[in-house]
């Protein structure tokens, strides 16, 4: 039903998981000395994919418009350079649990301020929240104020005296993002077919219903922002990673911005969409990058004009291809709920889960 | 129908600035009945219902439910104790099918934010009281269609079936008919006859043959005060409802 | 401390908050009456400051800048709200969001290219070219309390035609409820165009004479625009009079953070609007 697409978003995501899973293997191959770069650039791409599906949560599945989402991306990043040893690789293991304890503490305090306003006061207090954290950490002393701080070695992956996963090669590094990015999104999409996700598209279409209905929305949502936090947290900390540095700018609201653009580019409420979305997003900002130092124009044009004649993104010409004069006008999030069984099947009791 | 009412209120009054929309109003539901509320447009029928469902709360006065003033608790906290109410407007979830629409409806009772990740055994009654739901209002052949492909009338139907799943003790009605063809108001009628010997009702409802086909009592309001309280015939009987609310009725009508 | 130094802080802190309000003012109207969550204002801010920058230089007369910077700055939003805000008034903040980021990105980058990334600055006109001496070693400007004197003598118009006007009286009755607006038979359309085209006039007046006060640099509309939301998430969205409130609060509290704990004195607004939020989460006059 809702959250379930037609059968050729998982063929095309497979299809394109496959490709990009296998670069390591075509690449040199087929860009030579370039493909180290592009590697590179497909690590960068996955990770923000991830920043995305997570803010995909709040903004496209519950409708809370986060303008201040870099706040977690750049405490994930901030956690792990202020918590790695100076001459020393940290480890894994207990960095990731530090980065998501952080963020989900965070994210509590902030979700407890922000969850009780609504509509434009939830963008604008995210956005502000946002704010005061890159304030804080641009000029407290200890966070290398606007300079950020250097990451000097990676994490490490190790058993014992062993090394499961050596991270300071890009190969390995790679995997262990599209791996994080594979995991969230089976969790995400766990999380949005459960009855928990149902309770979250009840309050994207009628919030005060839910409530009639006895239901305590703000402790959903309240969850819901904290998984988000996480998730994006997590991303952060590979972001820094892959840098090798953080920087007050992953926390700027310009941050909070682009990742938005990224959902709206990709298709907003169906978590596989910000993932193209992401790689969209970069591979334009790339292409106007070459084209002109003044790319900003080119991209707040781009943007401007997915609002006006593309405002469910990639996932919505997939989930729905134009061409039906219908689907021009009913609104869009109707379509999301085409896929579904035929009416006539024996109506017998049945865990929404198991349908479709 | 000697019980304790198991809804009350007391000198209800509310005010809006300068406009008195529910004034003075005592007015009791006692379990089992069907208590209509009639009155012409802007007479405070549905500020009364949002005072009973505490989405508003009142200027003076206090509502009673089972005896316990629900002064000061959340709409959410009052649909937990029982009160389920329909909106006037359509109010189901487009995206979900008629099922899951029940479902989340009375999914409620199984508790707590993290009730809804509740064992298989609990969803399994969740799924089984929500199409006994849909049976008993006609949609079960509908169970897997999206709210939003549905047609007005079932939409309304189903409105009514979410009520139903949350199990409430006592059911507030918004003009559950309104916008509504004669056919599907007879066939609503005949669903809210067919719930008459299991729930509580008060229905706001312009349809007068639906309202003296249902109800038990009757409440006629003018201008936010009660005109007239009482059994069914009674009202049909009164001169004082029929000059106030059916003349101006029956003006509206042939005007 | 002495009360000298504390007196010229609290007219600093009283000026940045008069000039916040002007800001402030045209983003909450804009919300309270058409819907609309514009991110661009802090941009135009910046382009009232480089028209006024750039226009002084020409003309070599700073008011008579002010004169022409004025009109085209409202042309500019009049621009702004036809070809783009007027698909966006019954859509989702979301896409208000993502459009209006599209425009800070192209009106950024359109003053780069044209006035390039140089921080300017623009001289203190005359007849206020002056500095009354308070104390044997303090002195403030006098255009500081012309500024002053121009924003109250705006919040006190704004005040009049608020509470005395017809179109007061949409405006108060659009912050309660916005729907009601089009049930009073207005033509809305009209209507929103002139919302639009004040509040801009107000956000790019304020750019254009806070000008002289501080230094033109192609970020200021950012960092004004999130000032500006804190003020109207305390004062409480569509209400003027919580945006005067607001403004100065935050104006006295920025001012008074950076010269008593400037640790700390670049979040203290956040603080505050944190503290707000949790006694009054739709802000203090809503």
């Amino acid at each position: 039903m809702l959250h379930r697409y037609p059968k050729r978003v998982a063929i095309i995501m497979l299809v394109l998981l496959a490709i990009v899973a296998t670069f390591p293997l075509w690449g040199p191959t087929l860009f030579g000395s370039q493909s180290d770069f592009i590697l590179e650039k497909l690590t960068l791409m996955v990770i923000l994919a991830l920043f995305a599906m997570s803010l995909d949560l709040l903004v496209g599945v519950i409708g809370l418009v986060s303008l201040g989402h870099a706040l977690f991306f750049g405490l994930g990043a901030y956690t792990l350079a202020l918590a790695s040893p100076e001459f020393d690789a940290a480890s894994l293991w207990w960095m990731l649990p530090l980065v998501m304890l952080v963020a989900a503490v965070a994210a509590l305090v902030v979700g407890l301020l922000v969850i009780r306003t609504k509509g434009i006061f939830f963008i604008m207090t995210t956005l502000a929240f946002g704010q005061m954290l890159y304030y804080l950490i641009s000029t407290a002393p200890f966070a290398g104020g606007t300079d950020g701080v250097f990451i000097m070695f990676r994490p490490s992956v190790t058993a014992g005296e062993s090394v499961l996963l050596d991270l300071d090669n890009p190969q390995t590094f790679f995997y262990l993002c599209l791996g994080m990015l594979v995991a969230g999104f089976l969790f995400l999409r766990w999380l949005t077919r459960s009855y928990f996700g149902q309770v979250l598209d009840g309050i994207h279409d009628n919030e005060h219903r839910m409530q009639a209905l006895g239901y305590a929305t703000g402790g959903y949502k309240l969850v819901a922002f904290v998984i988000s936090g996480v998730l994006a947290a997590v991303a952060g900390m590979l972001a820094a990673m892959q840098y090798g540095f953080a920087n007050p700018a992953q926390l700027g609201w310009h941050t909070s911005g682009e990742v938005l653009m990224m959902l709206i580019l990709g298709g907003m409420g169906t978590i596989f969409g910000p993932i193209l979305g992401a790689f969209a997003y970069e591979i334009l900002l790339y292409v106007y990058e070459h084209l002109t130092v003044h790319w900003p124009i080119l991209m707040g044009l781009t943007i401007i004009a997915a609002v006006l004649v593309l405002p469910r993104g990639i996932a919505g010409l997939i989930i729905a291809p134009p061409g039906k004069a219908e689907l021009m006008k009913s609104p869009w999030l109707r379509r999301l709920g085409r896929n579904r069984p035929p009416a006539d099947i024996p109506v017998k009791p049945a865990v929404p889960n198991k349908e479709g | 129908m000697s019980d304790e009412p198991i809804l009350a209120t007391h000198g209800l009054t509310r005010r809006f600035g300068g406009l008195v929309a529910v004034n003075n109003v005592d007015f009791d539901v006692t379990p089992g009945e069907i208590h209509a509320i009639l009155g012409p447009n802007g007479a405070g029928k549905s500020t009364l219902i949002n005072l009973l469902s505490g989405e508003i709360s009142p200027s003076e006065g206090q509502v009673l439910f089972h005896g316990k003033p629900i002064q000061g608790k959340s709409v959410r906290q009052i649909a937990r104790m029982g009160i389920g109410r329909s909106h006037q407007k359509t109010n189901i979830f487009p995206r979900l099918n008629c099922l899951q629409n029940c479902e989340l409806a009375g999914r409620i009772h199984m508790g707590g934010v993290f009730g809804s990740w509740r064992s298989r055994q609990r969803a399994q009654k969740v799924s089984e009281r929500a199409l006994d739901v849909l049976e008993t209002c006609h949609l079960a052949h509908r169970a897997y269609t999206p709210a939003a492909d549905m047609s007005y009338g079932e939409q309304r139907q189903l409105q009514i079936a979410m009520v139903l799943a949350t199990a409430p003790s006592l059911m507030l009605l918004d003009e559950p008919m309104a916008g509504m063809g004669r056919e599907e108001t007879v066939q609503v009628t005949e669903l809210l006859e067919s719930l008459t010997d299991r729930y509580t009702l008060v229905l706001i409802e312009h349809d007068m043959d639906s309202v003296f086909r249902l109800a038990d009592r009757i409440t006629v309001m003018v201008d936010g005060c009660v005109l007239e309280s009482g059994p069914t015939d009674q009202i049909r009987a009164s001169e004082k409802v029929r000059d106030v609310y059916l003349g101006r009725h029956h003006e509206e009508a042939t005007a | 401390m002495d009360l000298a130094f504390f007196g010229v802080q609290l007219l600093n802190g009283l000026q940045y908050g008069l000039l916040l309000f002007l800001i402030a003012s045209g983003l909450t109207l804009i919300f309270g009456i058409m819907g609309i969550i514009n991110l661009a204002h802090g941009a135009m801010y910046m382009i009232g400051a480089y028209l006024v920058y750039d226009l002084t230089l020409r003309l070599g007369n700073f008011w008579l800048a002010i004169a022409v910077a004025i009109p085209i700055a409202v042309v500019l939003g009049l621009i702004i709200e036809r070809l783009f805000l007027d698909t966006l008034y019954k859509r989702d903040h979301l896409y208000q969001v993502l459009l209006t980021f599209g425009l800070i990105l192209v009106i950024n980058e359109a003053q780069r290219i044209i006035w390039g990334g140089d921080v300017h600055s623009v001289a203190v006109p005359a007849p206020f070219d002056a500095s009354l001496q308070l104390t044997d070693n303090l002195q403030y400007s006098v255009y500081r309390l012309f500024v002053m004197g121009v924003c109250l003598a705006l919040a006190g118009v704004i005040y009049w035609v608020i509470r005395h006007t017809r179109l007061g009286i949409i405006i108060r009755a659009g912050a309660v409820n916005r729907d009601m607006v089009e049930g009073l038979g207005i033509n809305v359309r009209t209507l929103f165009t002139l919302i639009f085209s004040v509040g801009v006039a107000l956000t790019a007046f304020a750019g254009m004479i806070a000008a002289p006060l501080t230094s033109i640099t192609p970020g200021m509309g950012d960092s004004i625009l999130i000032t500006c939301f804190v003020v109207v998430v305390i004062g409480g969205i569509g209400s003027i009079k919580g945006a005067f409130w607001g403004a100065i609060l935050i104006g006295m509290a920025e001012t008074f953070g950076s010269v008593l704990i400037p640790s700390i004195a670049s979040m203290v607004i956040y603080l505050i609007m944190a503290a707000v939020l949790l006694v009054k989460p739709r802000g203090l006059f809503a």
